[in-house]
């Protein structure tokens, strides 16, 4: 396998590894959004013990 | 209805749902993980390489899933965001809403991946053909659902109006490409005549499938998450969600 | 009651001429740019044209967008008009129809004038009068639902332009494309039957929408 071949991507590494790139970024940013969000959560309101409690509650919609 | 089968009605509800998705996330993020590495290695190892545009054209292995999701996830939203209205479900508004971030985002990396293809595929950063137009027009009415709802303080408020917006928008999408579409075809002199995908390999069009599944994966898992939050930032008043003894 | 509600809107959009001015100065103003910005020669100005001005008449009527219900949700007369027996349907169409009357309306007659400063013949200014006449409902139409699903929000003028100016560029690329047929000596007809067939669509849909818009946003 020849890696130097791999990464320059035929002399296209800057748009091929930049969009893999941007990708890997702003998905990863999403998720890093969404631990922040926890974090934020968990400051402002109790963690819940909504795992034991689901089932046998029937609220309405 | 029998004993044996499951009362799918009881999931609408915010508090039954929530331990449902926490449940079911590991799972999509399981997969996605697995259909990405998947996905990646068949798009760089087994696909071979274009004949017309060499090693650029891989990007399409992203960028074209990137941009179906976007479209797919602005009609599940809209049809979420319908749903909650119609039948004043809050669960399905709130899952609009989670749904929004996320169809934004792979709108946005269509939009990106698509500008670093066409650089070295038609050697311009970018072209007002009818695609990628659709495409840029399509991340204004993901901006203008998301800052709808971010301006209205009132949380059925902001889900009835983004119902609104997102069918509205819905309906116009297949009118603004009809109209983008006449639009590039007037001026086709002007622009540069847009090669289409290079012809695909089964293996090219594998590995596109098996990511764009690996985007669905990713996307379930986190719009199950973020609902999950959403959950419990509107819900933190209801006595399911206190730690008081059961 | 469709007539007072269309009357009484013209006569409170009298009393705020100046408001109402001022959008047309806008207008006026902002196609005079575009030479000043790209040069004044003759054949640039004559391709532009067409762009230039319905950009501005899109940009100008957003402006606008906020007097429809603004004013009448300010004082709560919105929440009296929606509790009357007359279709909410109605009620939106006829303050639609004033918005048209007082803000769309100055902009196409004034537009040949301003399509003289391009350089524009005869033949190409009647049909851009004929395509902002045809366009122009229909900006007032899909306006109203942004102007109703905004009521009463901060920054709510940028929020609307954000929301509207996508569901606009069907009837911008129709109205454009008109003129610019004209311009380039094809026919125009397509276009304007196109424009033709947006506006009866909007005229359909757009105030059921805004109708449940504006049920949101009150109560």
């Amino acid at each position: 396998m020849d890696w130097s071949k791999f990464f320059s991507m035929g002399g296209y590494a800057l748009y091929v590894w930049g969009s893999y790139g941007v990708t890997l970024v702003l998905l990863g940013g999403e998720v890093l959004m969404l631990l922040k969000r926890k974090r934020d959560l968990a400051k402002r309101v109790s963690p819940p013990e909504m795992e034991h409690r689901g089932s046998h509650l029937e609220t309405s919609f | 209805m029998s004993s044996g089968s499951i009362n799918w009605y009881k999931y609408a509800a915010p508090a039954n749902f929530y331990p449902l998705a926490g449940k079911m996330i590991p799972w999509f993020a399981i997969l996605t993980a697995l259909l990405f590495v998947a996905g990646l290695y068949v798009g760089f190892f087994v696909a071979p390489t274009d004949f017309q545009q060499g090693e650029a054209y891989r990007i399409i292995f992203i960028h074209v899933p990137a941009a179906w999701m976007g479209m797919f996830l602005y009609v599940l939203m809209a049809v979420y965001a319908g749903i909650g209205w119609a039948f004043n479900a809050r669960l399905a508004s709130m899952m609009a809403t989670a749904i929004s971030t996320t169809g934004a985002i792979f709108t946005f990396i269509s939009l990106v991946t698509g500008s670093l293809w066409g650089r070295p595929a038609w050697g311009v950063w970018w072209v007002w053909d009818a695609r990628l137009t659709s495409t840029l027009i399509l991340m204004f009415l993901y901006i203008g659902f998301i800052s709808l709802q971010s301006s209205i303080d009132d949380p059925r408020r902001a889900d009835r109006a983004g119902a609104v917006l997102a069918l509205v928008g819905v309906i116009n999408v297949p009118i603004i490409y009809f109209s983008v579409q006449w639009w590039n075809s007037l001026h086709q002199g002007a622009t540069i005549r847009i090669a289409d995908k290079p012809s695909m390999a089964p293996t090219m069009l594998a590995a596109m499938l098996i990511l764009l599944a690996a985007c669905w994966m990713y996307s379930i898992a986190v719009v199950l998450v973020r609902v999950r939050y959403i959950i419990r930032e509107r819900e933190h008043e209801a006595p399911w969600l206190a730690e008081a003894a059961a | 009651m469709f007539g007072w509600l269309v009357w009484r809107d013209l006569i409170l959009a009298w009393r705020r001429r100046a408001d109402v001015l001022a959008t047309l100065f806008f207008f006026v103003i902002v196609v005079s740019l575009f030479p000043l910005g790209i040069g004044p020669e003759r054949e640039t100005l004559k391709t532009i044209a067409p762009g230039v001005v319905w950009v501005a008449a899109l940009l100008a009527s957003m402006l606008s967008l906020g007097r429809i219900f603004g004013n009448d949700y300010q004082d709560a007369t919105l929440d009296q008009l929606l509790l009357t027996p007359q279709s909410t349907y109605m009620i939106v169409l006829g303050k639609t129809l004033a918005h048209w009357l007082v803000s769309e309306l100055p902009l196409v007659i004034i537009a040949p004038v301003l399509g003289l400063q391009f350089g524009l013949s005869e033949n190409s200014l009647a049909i851009m009068v004929l395509s902002l006449l045809l366009g122009t409902p229909v900006l007032s139409l899909v306006g109203s639902i942004g102007a109703a699903l905004t009521l009463g929000l901060r920054a709510a003028n940028v929020l609307v332009a954000l929301l509207v100016l996508p569901l606009y560029i069907p009837v911008l690329i129709f109205g454009t494309g008109a003129v610019q047929a004209s311009v380039n000596g094809t026919s125009p007809q397509a276009w304007l039957l196109l424009l033709a067939a947006t506006v009866v669509l909007s005229l359909v849909f757009a105030p059921w929408a805004t109708s449940a818009a504006l049920k949101i946003s009150v109560e």
